[in-house]
């Protein structure tokens, strides 16, 4: 009983937290109320019994993808945001769209767990489950998603390093 | 089997003596570091308010508390405020799963010397301090000044990049010990080598993982020589250049916190925790674990202020070169020997 009231204030704040970051004008307010998000997503995995994954969450998720986030905004000392008139098109279009697809969404979801929810606690939750299920039964697609990252990085460096014209008129000067 | 109320009423009594003792070993530990630092520099440090100072950080206290409470006109008020309650509060939670001894039984209830014993209690010290940087950061954005902008940025540039490091070094000692909870940690670390070498994590190969600990740590509380973010000779004082009264005093507060939640992390993990010779009648036996280990995070703490009356600051240059450049590689390669060695034994 307990859980469940938990499980939707927390569910409560989570979504309000997401209506927030959208309707803020300030990239600063957005990134916080992306990290209550964040942070509100960890406390329903944890009340589902995933303590592993909430406390994951929080260390990448809250900790530390959102504190680049605030440092880049900091950095940029980004200004408050314009309503432009491509924005409220967006705006007139996409709460409508939102709106149909949640409903598809919770639809699909009723209609096709009929074979009963699953109980609390059923899916592994402690660390030693998940790291012999991670480098055991699932050991190819974690190596495969590293070598993904591995790309990402290498493509962020290529990216981010200045084009080789600029490179050589720094090393002559 | 423990009832709910008996349940109850120990974890908020533990939670009440756990909060006062810490607070008071935060204000006792600027005590220490007022009067260490001084002797190292040839001064008495403080010695007018009671015997030796001793009661120095109460009027320190109560001068806070009286002191003017100025909101500079300039700032993002809503954040402004918050932030040090955001640094305070992620700094005195860590505290909740730290253990100090072991279990004892109190008028028939039977508890562990600890808040609450979990089985991920150091992934949620870890996620709690890298919580802990958002109070720094929005001080310094919310400000509206250079010089804490300057500070807060710098401070998370830098808690990001020895994050890094200070994880890699712990995980050495996850796979000695093969769990999260410290109290599982601390008790694989019981016993001795031939008689003499204690089993701690530190003796069992893990010694550079200590030292990179000790570093990061250093530069994940603010410390000198890690403290750019508060550089008082380039910033004035960095992020918390605007904060007056009791807001200032809440990130002092944090800062010194950090440190003891990161000395109690250090005494547990490497350290041995609160193993030590037991000997003397039961009561005496009850309270030696307690002892022992608060003596190692007393030495620790000497440590931390020992360096910070020797050390010159970093340039920033050096502080992110050092941090890349050596620790992450010699963090990576301890680990990975680390694992080698336990999978060749095994």
């Amino acid at each position: 009983m307990l859980h469940l009231v938990l499980f939707l204030i927390f569910g409560a704040i989570c979504v309000a937290g997401a209506v927030n970051l959208l309707v803020q004008r300030h990239p600063i307010n957005s990134a916080l109320s992306l990290i209550v998000v964040m942070g509100s997503l960890a406390v329903e995995y944890l009340l589902l019994g995933a303590e592993f994954v909430a406390a994951v969450q929080v260390i990448i998720y809250a900790g530390a993808i959102m504190v680049l986030f605030v440092f880049v905004i900091m950095l940029l000392n980004a200004g408050k945001e314009e309503l432009t008139s491509g924005s409220r098109i967006a705006l007139l279009l996409g709460i409508p769209g939102m709106l149909v697809s949640s409903v598809l969404v919770a639809w699909v979801l009723l209609a096709h767990s009929g074979t009963g929810a699953v109980p609390v606690g059923a899916l592994p939750g402690p660390p030693k489950i998940i790291g012999w299920l991670l480098f055991h039964d699932f050991l190819l697609p974690f190596e495969v998603t590293s070598v993904l990252i591995l790309i990402a990085i290498m493509g962020a460096v290529v990216l981010a390093s200045p084009p080789e014209s600029v490179q050589q008129s720094k090393k002559e000067g | 089997m423990v009832s709910v109320e008996s349940f109850v009423i120990a974890s908020i009594i533990k939670t009440a003596i756990a909060l006062f003792v810490l607070l008071t070993a935060v204000a006792y530990s600027v005590w220490l570091e007022r009067k260490v630092v001084g002797h190292i520099q040839n001064r008495w440090g403080p010695t007018r308010v009671g015997p030796f100072g001793l009661l120095q950080p109460l009027a320190d206290g109560m001068k806070f508390f009286f002191k003017e409470d100025i909101t500079p006109p300039h700032v993002y008020k809503l954040l402004y405020l918050a932030a040090p309650v955001i640094a305070v509060t992620f700094a005195l939670t860590s505290i909740s799963v730290i253990p100090i001894g072991n279990w004892i039984t109190v008028a028939g209830v039977r508890t562990p010397l600890q808040i609450t014993d979990v089985n991920i209690a150091l992934l949620i010290i870890l996620g709690i301090t890298s919580m802990g940087v958002y109070g720094v950061a929005l001080a310094g954005w919310s400000s509206n000044s250079k010089y804490s902008l300057l500070g807060g940025l710098r401070a998370s540039a830098q808690m990001i990049s020895y994050e890094v490091s200070l994880g890699l070094s712990l995980i050495g000692v996850l796979i000695l010990s093969g769990s999260f909870s410290l109290r599982e940690i601390v008790d694989a670390q019981g016993g001795t080598f031939w008689g003499f070498i204690p089993r701690w994590n530190i003796f069992q190969g893990q010694i550079f993982a200590f030292f990179i600990y000790l570093m990061a740590a250093f530069a994940e509380t603010n410390r000198i020589p890690f403290d750019l973010p508060e550089a008082e000779t380039e910033l004035v004082a960095g992020y918390h250049t605007e904060y007056s009264s009791m807001k200032f005093a809440m990130f002092f507060m944090a800062e010194y916190a950090n440190m003891i939640t990161v000395a109690c992390l250090a005494s547990l993990l490497f350290l041995g925790g609160w193993h030590g010779p037991l000997f003397g009648p039961p009561w005496l036996q009850s309270i030696l674990p307690v002892f022992w280990f608060v003596l190692r995070v007393f030495c620790f703490l000497f440590v931390y202020i020992w360096i910070r009356g020797t050390l010159p600051r970093f340039r920033y240059d050096q502080l992110m070169a050092f941090g890349w450049k050596f620790l992450l590689p010699l963090a990576i390669t301890n680990l990975v020997i680390t694992g080698l060695i336990v999978a060749l034994k095994s």
